[in-house]
């Protein structure tokens, strides 16, 4: 029955819940109330937008030195949680099974290795961080607290499900994935998608002004 | 009392809310509170005081768009379980965003998602403004403004007297109320009040590159406190007066003064301010003197022995984009020029500015702010500093005499005026 429910209708309804939910949550940005600038610009307002999107992957040297620990941890993370969702072997195939129809190569054991600890490492980072530093204790939320543990969690049944011997790990891991999905919408997650317009609105601004962001 | 009170919260809420447009949206949904913009603020830097990180700042529009924007907040809301913004909150802000915050913008640069905080901040001084919840020396300040013309209190009188030293200096006239001249000059208060000698170097300038141009009688002030206390309605008022002198004077363009927010209120905010667009172009100073040299109508001679560096306005440079320009102008005329390490967009801001300068309850966080710029400037062992801003040249000017520091600072234009190669001059 839970291995019903967990691979059936809480599937789909998760999967609703996130896709509804992101694409209400990019339109509310979308909808939401806009004035035109009236002052006659001096640069271009849509390259600069669009470059700002992908130059703020990489720090300021200004402040490179002094938000080191950020950027490490923050890439660390990132990029191991990036490789195990699109290349762990069981994700590939589910993919493929499930959502897509076709699939890619997965990537080896030792990367499968390697990428959790670069994610789990770069998560511990930032979470001790968040619960240490001044600032950070300053102005995180519960939501923070709450998407930090519920990915940590994803994560930690994620690599317990590759002993695919143990249906109920598997089962777990999808679980938590499910709840990670509902929560998604609704939470700092949506940076994942959000900071692209952010980039490129500040980007706009910045570039019909002559400057380089 | 209560009701005056909570009359002030719905002006301020209602101000938020009209604030609330599609960049709030997406700035407060991709926001995860990693505390980099921290370290890119001196006001944090100098104090170590995490209040001063430039996202907390924006706190009281956070809460109400988690209230009233967010799924949890909403369901919270809802269910009772959320705490409202209060007055207290405004009350709270008026500190962190007038006198720890000086509108730099340093935090929008160096955001990882994008973040333009400096932009946000605005948009809750804005709501604070008009909620009432301002300084007192900004306050008076802006009423002076609507009052007279000017919050220093210069009235055209006072101008007048200063074209007579002016015109007694140079031998040269000053223009003023030529109708159909290409330029319109403006000055900042502390121009006319503290340095005289910008509009001295105008008049120099002017006459060596031929320049038409005059001072207008109805539009002479271009510093604006309503940028300054965050009001909007105040701001537009007095961009307009300037904009009504330039129409009835029918010029081409309107010449911002070496004033970072003049700049920023007429170039940038002033039409949205007004809502329509202007007739006539807008450029600061230092774009016309790159524009003139580079046409040749510049001729300047003789070097700059001393060590020299370029402290950049933010809101000319940062927040402007005019950051070639100077240093274009002062490549002619200085052979031992340095950059400061932070130099050009990424600059350190003197730590008066936003108001900030004008806000006396803010004077000593303002002079511990101060030592970022501090440090840049001894770093580089220079003889002098050259800015082209007045602001920025006050505050620096307080800030090394508090620090004991005998380091002369000096107007860019001030500068080009003073190596203009005379046999060009007509």
């Amino acid at each position: 029955m839970i291995e019903y429910l967990i691979d059936g209708p809480l599937w789909y309804f998760s999967l609703a819940v996130f896709v509804i939910g992101v694409l209400w949550q990019l339109g509310s940005i979308v909808f939401a109330g806009r004035k035109g600038d009236l002052s006659v610009a001096r640069g271009n307002a849509t390259s600069s937008g669009f470059k700002n999107i992908f130059s703020r992957f990489i720090p300021h040297r200004e402040i490179a030195p002094q938000i080191g620990v950020q950027v490490v941890a923050g890439y660390l993370f990132h990029l191991g949680l990036f490789a195990l969702l699109f290349f762990a072997a069981p994700h590939v195939l589910f993919l493929e099974e499930n959502l897509l129809g076709f699939g890619w190569t997965p990537m080896p054991h030792w990367a499968f290795i390697m990428a959790s600890q670069a994610a789990f490492l770069g998560l511990i980072i930032l979470w001790v961080r968040r619960m240490t530093n001044p600032v950070s204790r300053l102005i995180s939320t519960l939501d923070d607290h709450i998407v930090a543990i519920l990915t940590f969690v994803v994560m930690l049944t994620g690599c317990l499900a590759l002993l695919e011997g143990f249906n109920a790990l598997r089962l777990l891991h999808r679980f938590t994935v499910e709840l990670w999905l509902i929560y998604f919408p609704f939470s700092a997650l949506m940076h994942t998608f959000t900071f692209i317009p952010s980039r490129a609105f500040t980007g706009a601004w910045f570039g019909r002004r002559g400057i380089d962001a | 009392m209560g009701e005056q009170m909570s009359e002030r919260l719905e002006k301020g809420l209602a101000v938020l809310r009209a604030e609330m447009d599609y960049k709030v949206h997406s700035f407060f949904s991709s926001c995860v509170n990693c505390g980099v913009c921290a370290e890119s603020c001196l006001f944090y830097t100098e104090t170590n005081d995490p209040r001063y990180t430039p996202i907390y700042k924006t706190e009281p529009m956070r809460k109400l768009w988690k209230s009233e924007y967010s799924f949890w907040g909403r369901l919270a809301s809802k269910l009772g379980m959320t705490k409202p913004l209060t007055e207290a909150d405004l009350a709270d802000w008026e500190e962190l965003v007038y006198d720890g915050c000086s509108m730099c913008g340093r935090c929008s640069m160096v955001c990882p998602v994008g973040v333009d905080i400096s932009m946000v901040i605005f948009k809750v001084k804005h709501a604070l403004a008009v909620a009432g919840f301002s300084p007192e020396g900004l306050v008076e300040t802006t009423q002076r403004a609507i009052d007279v013309g000017s919050p220093m209190g210069v009235t055209l009188k006072t101008v007048q007297a200063m074209i007579k030293h002016v015109e007694a200096n140079t031998g040269l006239s000053v223009p003023m109320d030529v109708e159909g001249a290409d330029y319109m000059a403006l000055l900042s208060s502390n121009e006319i009040a503290l340095y005289p000698e910008y509009l001295e170097s105008l008049v120099k300038i002017f006459d060596h590159a031929g320049v038409s141009w005059t001072l207008s009688s109805q539009a002479f002030e271009a510093t604006n406190s309503g940028l300054q206390i965050g009001n909007k309605k105040i701001a537009g008022q007095l961009v307009q007066r300037v904009v009504d002198g330039a129409e009835k004077l029918k010029v081409k363009t309107v010449i911002s003064p070496e004033c970072g927010h003049a700049y920023t209120a007429l170039r940038w905010e002033g039409p949205n301010f007004i809502g329509k667009a202007y007739p006539f172009r807008v450029v600061h100073i230092l774009e016309l003197l790159d524009e003139l040299r580079a046409q040749g109508r510049i001729k300047t001679t003789g070097m700059e022995t001393d060590r020299l560096t370029f402290h950049d306005p933010c809101s000319i440079v940062r927040r402007g984009g005019v950051q070639a320009q100077p240093r274009n102008l002062l490549e002619p005329i200085t052979e031992n020029f340095v950059e400061m390490a932070d130099h050009g967009s990424m600059n350190w801001c003197c730590g008066g500015g936003g108001g900030v300068s004008g806000n006396e309850r803010a004077h000593d966080l303002k002079l511990t702010a101060f030592n970022k710029k501090k440090s840049q400037i001894e770093e580089l062992k220079v003889d002098a500093v050259v800015t082209a801003c007045s602001n920025c040249r006050m505050v620096m000017e307080d800030g090394l005499e508090a620090n004991e520091m005998e380091i002369p600072l000096l107007g860019l234009t001030e500068l080009i005026a003073e190596h203009l190669d005379e046999k060009r001059t007509s």
